[in-house]
């Protein structure tokens, strides 16, 4: 036997331990999967947690119908390699009855609109514990939340009323209706995700690498022409520029970063460069200075 | 990877938020597009300085009222180490979203203002960082610009906090007291040319110096099995791992070990950690574990070292941090909810309140309120295995919860 000893990293371990609390706590958890790289490091995780048996519950995708190509095809191979059981709920099932109105003009972003289909999904299959892959460092109203964050059965988050988490205790008892949103990298930042992914050798869509798009700018962003879902003013220029994607939302609020990252190496230098933050691209964030504690009030994740 | 958790703690208007903003900004952590948003928005208000707390302040309730409801985590890092600042809030009525901050802290930042000295909210945070055990606490007394840099105002508020730390039972409490200017940036990062009487280092790097694990105290194995992992595949037909994170020292292949609470022995057979194997595991480690013997283990059951038992006991002496608005009676019954473990609690005794200006005990009260500190002693349904807080803070501490609320209501210290 080698003498080896394991010591893991405080990060991954305490996301593990709350893995297994969530399965040892609650009936039916889910996690929620965009194909993004935080959804892919909790995939890793999760397999972590419970090998060698297989991860114990469904992933969830709620899909805008604006996401980027390269990231649905992801999807469909890694669970397909991981042998579990994908559940995909379109937006545009709640647009086509009615229940979401699609916006329109120059911001137009379904984005909002994916909080109705998770909140029925979630009561068409009963889930009571729902894992994401929020974390604190990107944005000021999650820095806010708890790992275990109730949710009353509209959804809705009470920001000022939470449960106090104390030392790594969660408390996962819920009322019939109410449901905890769990986030086991909320202590993670944008740095530590990418040095896992490269630590870990975790495969990632082609998005997050530089490539060459035919893009136009707006509002100092670089937006992606390619796409029919990004609204653009016919004197909108379109230029082919070399660029990656930091965050992977909507097509239609996801601005691109000029960039000569086309590994996972050299994504990993850029980040711990970038004078930018994460959600910086993200459009959806500056509606207003509470645009994102206004959507978790309404039960976005 | 290796993060140290810090807290703050203070009182109103002594600056936390604008030492955290500080911190972030001299060492450059703020991007681009969120210091233009501060500046922005502190123009937009009038003010002469850029208002950090906006950074901080994630909640419209909290900008609204200019103060802190909730505990924010920040996150930077410099070359040498990375760091999570729990910014939490000064208020008293919002003392249990401190606690929440500090508990998982490994050092603690308490914010004192040089014009004001020792107030009633220093004795409240800094008795609450003796219940809690965290072993290095700074003293950071602030806005000494506004003091002409006094030495003198300095070593009076130094003298008060030494003098209340001598009235403590917990003496393994490493007080560091610094003088600075979060505003001007005195002794933050940068040492401060206006205070050539300070001997000492700046806040930044003696945060730097810290090393997380070296904060912790040393404790015997602890390891609560969350889950048993049962894969039922043809490759792992018999494969019955127990999975769960060691607290307090290490484990190896061979150690001799007790399940309790049946108290049946046996021996560590292998140590997984995803699809390797390893000869030892370390402290703070989430493993999975195999026994030599086919013993009954399951949730809340636990794995210790022979000879290094934690005490298996139906009653338990605590000193408890009361956190919900409904007060804690004597005779109410709650579930107790310790490590993974629960078990159903009633509270026998209310004993005492504490006051958290160590000038003693309040005897025999009627209940404890909001915000109170006090000792209980509790029956249990059944049998919990524990240790007392100064021993192990992971296996000494458990949270009450409301059986009609669901609401975590307590945090209790066993003693």
């Amino acid at each position: 036997m080698n003498q080896r000893t394991i010591q893991v990293d405080a990060l991954e371990s305490e996301a593990i331990f709350i893995f297994r609390e969530v399965v040892a706590q609650f009936e039916k958890p889910v996690l929620l999967f965009s194909g993004g790289k935080d959804s892919i490091t909790l995939v890793r995780l999760a397999q972590k947690a419970f090998y060698p048996a297989k991860i114990p519950f469904p992933l969830m995708h709620i899909d805008t119908g604006h996401n980027f190509p390269e990231t649905i095809e992801f999807r469909d191979r890694l669970t397909q390699e991981l042998g579990v059981e994908l559940i995909v709920r379109n937006v545009q099932d709640n647009i086509d009855n009615g229940t979401v109105k699609e916006e329109t003009g120059r911001y137009a972003s379904r984005n909002m609109l994916q909080t109705e289909t998770l909140l029925d999904a979630i009561e068409e299959f009963g889930f009571d514990a729902c894992i994401g892959g929020a974390r604190r460092d990107e944005e000021k109203a999650r820095a806010k939340e708890r790992i275990f964050s109730v949710r009353d059965d509209f959804g809705q988050w009470d920001e000022k009323n939470q449960r106090p988490e104390v030392f790594d205790m969660l408390n996962g008892k819920i009322d019939l209706g109410q449901n905890v949103r769990v986030f086991p990298i909320s202590n993670w930042t944008e740095l530590d995700v990418w040095s896992y992914i490269k630590k870990e050798n975790i495969e990632i869509p082609s998005i997050y690498f530089a490539h060459k798009r035919n893009t136009f700018l707006r509002d100092g962003l670089i937006w992606s022409a390619d796409d029919a879902v990004v609204f653009r003013d016919e004197e909108e220029e379109v230029v082919e520029r070399m660029v990656r994607f930091r965050t992977v939302g909507d097509m239609s609020c996801t601005a691109a970063v000029l960039s000569h990252a086309v590994d996972i190496a050299k994504v990993v230098e850029e980040i711990r460069d970038s004078s930018i933050s994460e959600r910086g691209a993200r459009i959806d964030d500056k509606r207003s200075e509470a645009a994102m504690e206004k959507r978790k009030q309404q039960g976005y994740f | 990877m290796n993060v140290l958790k810090i807290a703050t703690a203070g009182s109103v208007d002594d600056g936390k938020s604008t030492l955290i903003g500080r911190l972030l900004y001299d060492t450059k952590s703020l991007t681009d597009d969120k210091l233009e948003a501060i500046e922005e928005k502190s123009k937009q208000r009038g003010f002469d300085y850029l208002d950090f707390s906006l950074a901080t302040d994630g909640l419209v309730a909290e900008r609204e009222q200019g103060i802190t409801i909730d505990v924010a985590h920040i996150y930077f890092s410099t070359r040498k180490k990375s760091f999570i600042i729990a910014d939490t809030p000064g208020h008293i009525e919002y003392t249990r979203n401190m606690v929440t901050g500090a508990s998982t802290a490994q050092a603690s930042i308490v914010l004192i203002d040089a014009r004001n000295g020792v107030v009633e909210q220093t004795y409240r945070h800094f008795f609450i960082n003796n219940l809690l055990r965290i072993k290095d606490v700074v003293i950071a007394i602030n806005k000494m610009d506004l003091v002409d840099f006094s030495e003198e105002k300095y070593n009076i508020i130094k003298g008060e906090i030494e003098y209340l730390a001598s009235k403590s039972e917990y003496k393994n409490q490493n007080l560091t007291f610094i003088p600075l200017s979060a505003l001007k940036g005195d002794n933050v990062v940068s040492a401060s040319e206006n205070m050539p009487w300070y001997k000492g280092e700046t806040l930044m790097h003696h945060l730097e110096r810290l090393d997380a694990e070296d904060v912790q105290e040393e404790t015997q194995v602890r390891f609560p099995v969350q889950t048993v992992i049962r894969p039922k595949t043809e490759e792992y037909h018999d494969f019955r791992g127990y999975a769960g994170k060691i607290y307090g020292g290490d484990l190896e292949i061979g150690d001799e070990v007790s399940v309790l609470p049946s108290q049946t022995k046996s021996k560590i057979k292998s140590i997984h950690f995803f699809n390797e194997e390893f000869a030892k595991a370390k402290s703070g480690s989430s493993v999975t574990i195999t026994l030599e013997d086919n013993v009954n283990v399951s949730r809340g059951d636990m794995l210790v070292k022979v000879a290094e038992e934690p005490t298996i006991t139906k009653q338990i002496n605590a000193t408890i941090c009361w956190m919900d608005k409904e007060p804690l009676q004597a005779s109410q019954k709650y579930y107790i909810k310790h490590g993974v473990n629960d078990a159903q609690a009633k509270i026998t005794q209310l004993n005492t309140i504490i006051k958290t200006d160590f000038s003693g005990k309040i005897e025999n009260p009627s209940a404890l309120e909001l915000n109170q500190i006090g000792d209980i002693q509790l029956k249990l349904s059944k049998p919990l295995l524990v240790d007392a807080y100064n021993q192990n803070k992971s296996n000494g501490s458990f949270i009450l919860i409301n059986p009609k609320t669901n609401n975590t209501v307590g945090v209790g210290f066993i003693r």
